[in-house]
C-alpha cells in the first residue's frame, strides 16, 4: 500500500530463528538423525514423526503487513499459533519486541499474550454469551480493566469496525461478516503491538470477503498495526500484503513483496499460484502495453502520416507535439479522406478525446477506460511522453486468458 | 456339567466385609461428624418446607412453573398437581420427601461440580472416572442401602448418603461433556488473549458448558426422588414409607395415592427444571 509509513528503522518487531514444529513421541530423535532434510513422507515412514514447521526463519518489520501464505497443511496455521505458543514450537527462537517467547514461563506467557499480541480467527471465536459490546472488551477484562474504562475503548473499535448501534446484540443475532467485525474490534481495542489473523476472511461469502479485505485495507492506512495475516487465497495476499511469505510443506520458500512473488516466481509451486491469480489485479499498463510506433508528429503532413500508418500495418497512430507529448490519434482512413481532399494540413483529422493511463495502473482500473473509448489508451510516462499504447482487445485477452479457470469470484473480473 | 471349581473362589465378600469393620471401628467419629452436619441441614430444609404454609408453596411452584416453561397455565397446572398430593392427604410426607432430595441434590452437586470439571481437564481421570460411574448407575440400587445404614444407622441421613452415591454421575458426567464440548475455537480464541485456567473456567467454559449441567442436575434430581422412595427401607419418612407401609398391609387404595403423589411431585420437579434447562440453551444457540 503506498499510504503506508515506509518500516521503522529499528529493526524487526518480529524475529524467527530455524523454527521447527514436529508432532509425535520423541522429535528431538530427528535432530540426531541424518533424516533431518529428507522429505516429509519419508520421514513420517522412518519415524512416524510428522513435520509441521520446518527450519522457519522471517522477520516483520513495525507497521507492515506480512502475509503467511500457502495451501492447507503447508504449515501457515501451525506457524501463527507457534509465534505466541498456542502451539510449543518443537525448536528455534521467536523474537517479539525484543522478548524471547519460547523462553518465557507461562505466567510471562499469559502476561505478554495479554499486552502485546491479538488475534482475529478464521471461525471467529466470539464468546456466544456475551454482548458484542463485552466481546470487544474481553481482552481488556482479562486485563482486569475497570468496566466502565474498558467499555469506552470497547465502543471505540465497534465503532472503527462500523458496528456502532449493535453492541447490545449477542453474536448469535449477527452475520458472518458482522462477527468478524467483533473479533476485528477485540483486537484493535486490545491495542497489541501485533495482531495476527489467521483465515480471518475464509469462512466468509466472496462478496462480503472483498468488502472486508477493502475495509482493512483502509483501517491500516489509518492505524499503521502490524500484522501477519495467513490466508491460502494468493488474490488476497497480494491485495492487502506489504510483503508475502509462501509456504509449502512446512518451509516458507519465498518472502517478498506482491511485485516480486509475481513477477519473479521462485518455484513451481508459486508459478502454479501466479497462474492463478486474477492478473487483472498484478498486470500493469507498463507490462502489457505495445510499442508505440509509428508516431506522427503534429507538423507533419497526411502523405507522410500515410505513409508511416501504412508501412506499420496499423489502422492508426499517436500524433505527437514538440515535447514527444501525445496530442491525439490519427486513423488510416482519416489520412485516406486528407489525400483525396488534397488537404495539406492534417490537424483538422486529429481525434483528440482518447483515454491515457499511467504505466503502474492495474488492468482491473484500465477496464472502465477500455470501454469508454473505441480507441487505444495511450499509456503516459512521468513527464508527459508518451510511453506506448494498449489495445482494448488486449485488456480483454489478459483477463479472460488467465482468469477464467478456476476462479470462483466472478465479481472481481 | 462342568461345575466352577470352588478352590477358585475368592473371599472377596469377607474382604469387604473386614474393610467396613475396620472402618465403623477406626472412622466412627468422621462418620458421625459428617452424619450430625448433614442431619443439621436436612432439619432446617424439612422443618422450613413444614412450616411454610401450603399456600405459600403452590404459589412458589406456580411461579416458578410459569417462568421456567413460559405459559402462565403451566404454573397452574403444576400447582394443581401439587394440590392434589395435599388432597390425598400426602402434603406433609411429600414435604419429608422433598427435604431428602433437595439436601441429597445440594451434597450431589458439591461433589459432582469439582469432579466434572477436573474430569473434563484431565484425560487419565475421565479414563478412570467413566467405569466408576457407570458401575455406580448399573449396581442395583437397594445394595447402596447397606454401607449408609452400617455408617450412619437408620433414619435419613443414610437415605441422603445412599442417594448421593446413586444420584451424583449425572452431574458429574454433564458436567465433563459440556465444559468438553465448549467450541475449541472460543477456548483458544480465549487462551489467545491470554486468559488464565479460572479466567477460562468462569467465563468461558462454565457459562458455555451450562445448558449441559441444567440437563445433568435434572437427571440427578429424578434420580434423587427415585432413590428416595427406595431409602424408606431405612427409615426415611415420607411418601416412599407411605408405599412401603401399603405393601405390608396390603392396601391397594393407599398404595395408588402414594404412588401417585410421587408421580406428580416427580412431573413437577422434572418439568421446572427442564424448563429452565432450555431456556439456557435457547439462549446460547
Amino acid at each position: 500500500m503506498e499510504t503506508m509509513d515506509p518500516p521503522s528503522s529499528e529493526g524487526p518487531i518480529l524475529e524467527a530463528r530455524g523454527l521447527w514444529k514436529i508432532f509425535g513421541d520423541n522429535p528431538e530423535q530427528l535432530f540426531q538423525s541424518d533424516l533431518k532434510d529428507e522429505s516429509k513422507e519419508k520421514i513420517q515412514e522412518e519415524t512416524g514423526l510428522v513435520i509441521g514447521l520446518r527450519d522457519i526463519s522471517f522477520e516483520v518489520q513495525k507497521g507492515e503487513i506480512f502475509v503467511l501464505m500457502g495451501l492447507s497443511g503447508s504449515g501457515k496455521s501451525t506457524l501463527i499459533r507457534n509465534l505466541i505458543r498456542l502451539v510449543d514450537p518443537t525448536a528455534g527462537e521467536i523474537y517479539i519486541s525484543g522478548k524471547e517467547i519460547c523462553a518465557m514461563s507461562g505466567k510471562e506467557l499469559m502476561a505478554f499474550r495479554r499486552r502485546s499480541t491479538a488475534m482475529v480467527f478464521q471461525a471467529f471465536g466470539l464468546l456466544p454469551h456475551y454482548s458484542v459490546l463485552d466481546n470487544a472488551a474481553y481482552a481488556l477484562k482479562i486485563r482486569g480493566m475497570p468496566e466502565a474504562e474498558r467499555n469506552k475503548i470497547a465502543m471505540e473499535a465497534i465503532k472503527t469496525v462500523g458496528l456502532e448501534g449493535w453492541e447490545g446484540y449477542f453474536p448469535s443475532s449477527l452475520s458472518g461478516g458482522m462477527q468478524q467485525r467483533v473479533g476485528i474490534a477485540r483486537a484493535l481495542a486490545a491495542d497489541p503491538d501485533i495482531m495476527l489473523l489467521d483465515e480471518p476472511f475464509s469462512g466468509l461469502d466472496p462478496l462480503i470477503r472483498r468488502q472486508m479485505q477493502d475495509e482493512l485495507i483502509q483501517l491500516q492506512s489509518e492505524l499503521h498495526k502490524t500484522m501477519i495475516f495467513v490466508t491460502h487465497d494468493l488474490q488476497e495476499a497480494l491485495k492487502i500484503a506489504d510483503r508475502i511469505a509462501i509456504m509449502q510443506d512446512g518451509r516458507i520458500i519465498q518472502v517478498g513483496t506482491p511485485e516480486e512473488i509475481i513477477s519473479n516466481p521462485a518455484s513451481d509451486y508459486v508459478q502454479e499460484f501466479v497462474q492463478d491469480a486474477y492478473p487483472a489485479t498484478v498486470l500493469t499498463a507498463g507490462t502489457i502495453m505495445e510499442d508505440p510506433e509509428p508516431v506522427v508528429y503534429a507538423w507533419q503532413g497526411p502523405r507522410v502520416a500515410h505513409a508511416l500508418i501504412h508501412r506499420s500495418k496499423r489502422e492508426f497512430a499517436f500524433v505527437l507535439d514538440k515535447h514527444h507529448k501525445a496530442t491525439g490519434v490519427l486513423t488510416h482512413a482519416a489520412v485516406n479522406t486528407l489525400i483525396k481532399e488534397s488537404r495539406e494540413d492534417i490537424s483538422s483529422a486529429i481525434i483528440t478525446n482518447f483515454e491515457t493511463c499511467t504505466p503502474d495502473m492495474t488492468v482491473e482500473e484500465l477496464f472502465p477506460l477500455a470501454t469508454a473509448s473505441p480507441f487505444p489508451i495511450a499509456v503516459i510516462e512521468e513527464g508527459g511522453r508518451l510511453a506506448g499504447y494498449i489495445r482494448n482487445t488486449t485488456i480483454i485477452e489478459s483477463m479472460i486468458q488467465n482468469g477464467a479457470e478456476g476462479e470462483e469470484d466472478p465479481h472481481d473480473a | 456339567m462342568l461345575e466352577f471349581p470352588k478352590k477358585l473362589y475368592i473371599p472377596l465378600e469377607k474382604w469387604i466385609d473386614a474393610f467396613m469393620d475396620w472402618v465403623l471401628t477406626n472412622m466412627a467419629g468422621i462418620f458421625d461428624a459428617i452424619g450430625g452436619f448433614i442431619l443439621k441441614i436436612l432439619v432446617i430444609i424439612e422443618q422450613t418446607l413444614l412450616w411454610l404454609p401450603w399456600p405459600v408453596i403452590l404459589l412458589v411452584i406456580a411461579a416458578a412453573a410459569w417462568r421456567s416453561m413460559g405459559k402462565w397455565w403451566h404454573g397452574v397446572i403444576m400447582a394443581g398437581l401439587m394440590f392434589l398430593v395435599g388432597v390425598f392427604g400426602f402434603w406433609d410426607d411429600s414435604m419429608r420427601t422433598l427435604a431428602v432430595v433437595i439436601a441429597s441434590v445440594g451434597v450431589s452437586l458439591f461433589i459432582g461440580f469439582p469432579s466434572g470439571i477436573l474430569m473434563a481437564r484431565n484425560d487419565r481421570f475421565e479414563a478412570f472416572l467413566q467405569p466408576v460411574l457407570d458401575g455406580m448407575q448399573t449396581m442395583p440400587s437397594f445394595v447402596y442401602l447397606i454401607p449408609a445404614m452400617m455408617l450412619f444407622g437408620l433414619g435419613k441421613v443414610p437415605a441422603v448418603f445412599a442417594t448421593v452415591i446413586y444420584a451424583v454421575p449425572p452431574v458429574i458426567r454433564l458436567t465433563n461433556v459440556g465444559i468438553r464440548g465448549v467450541p475449541e475455537s472460543v477456548v483458544e480464541a480465549a487462551r489467545s488473549y491470554g486468559a488464565s485456567d479460572r479466567q477460562l473456567l468462569f467465563d468461558v467454559q462454565l457459562p458455555l458448558a451450562f445448558p449441559s449441567i441444567m440437563v445433568g442436575i435434572n437427571q440427578t434430581t429424578m434420580m434423587a426422588l427415585a432413590m428416595v422412595v427406595i431409602a424408606s427401607m431405612i427409615g426415611a419418612r415420607g411418601l416412599g414409607l407411605e408405599v412401603l407401609k401399603a405393601i405390608n398391609r396390603i392396601e391397594v387404595g393407599h398404595g395408588f395415592t402414594a404412588g401417585a403423589s410421587i408421580v406428580f411431585l416427580a412431573i413437577v420437579i422434572d418439568r421446572i427444571s427442564s424448563g429452565f434447562a432450555r431456556k439456557q440453551q435457547k439462549h446460547l444457540s
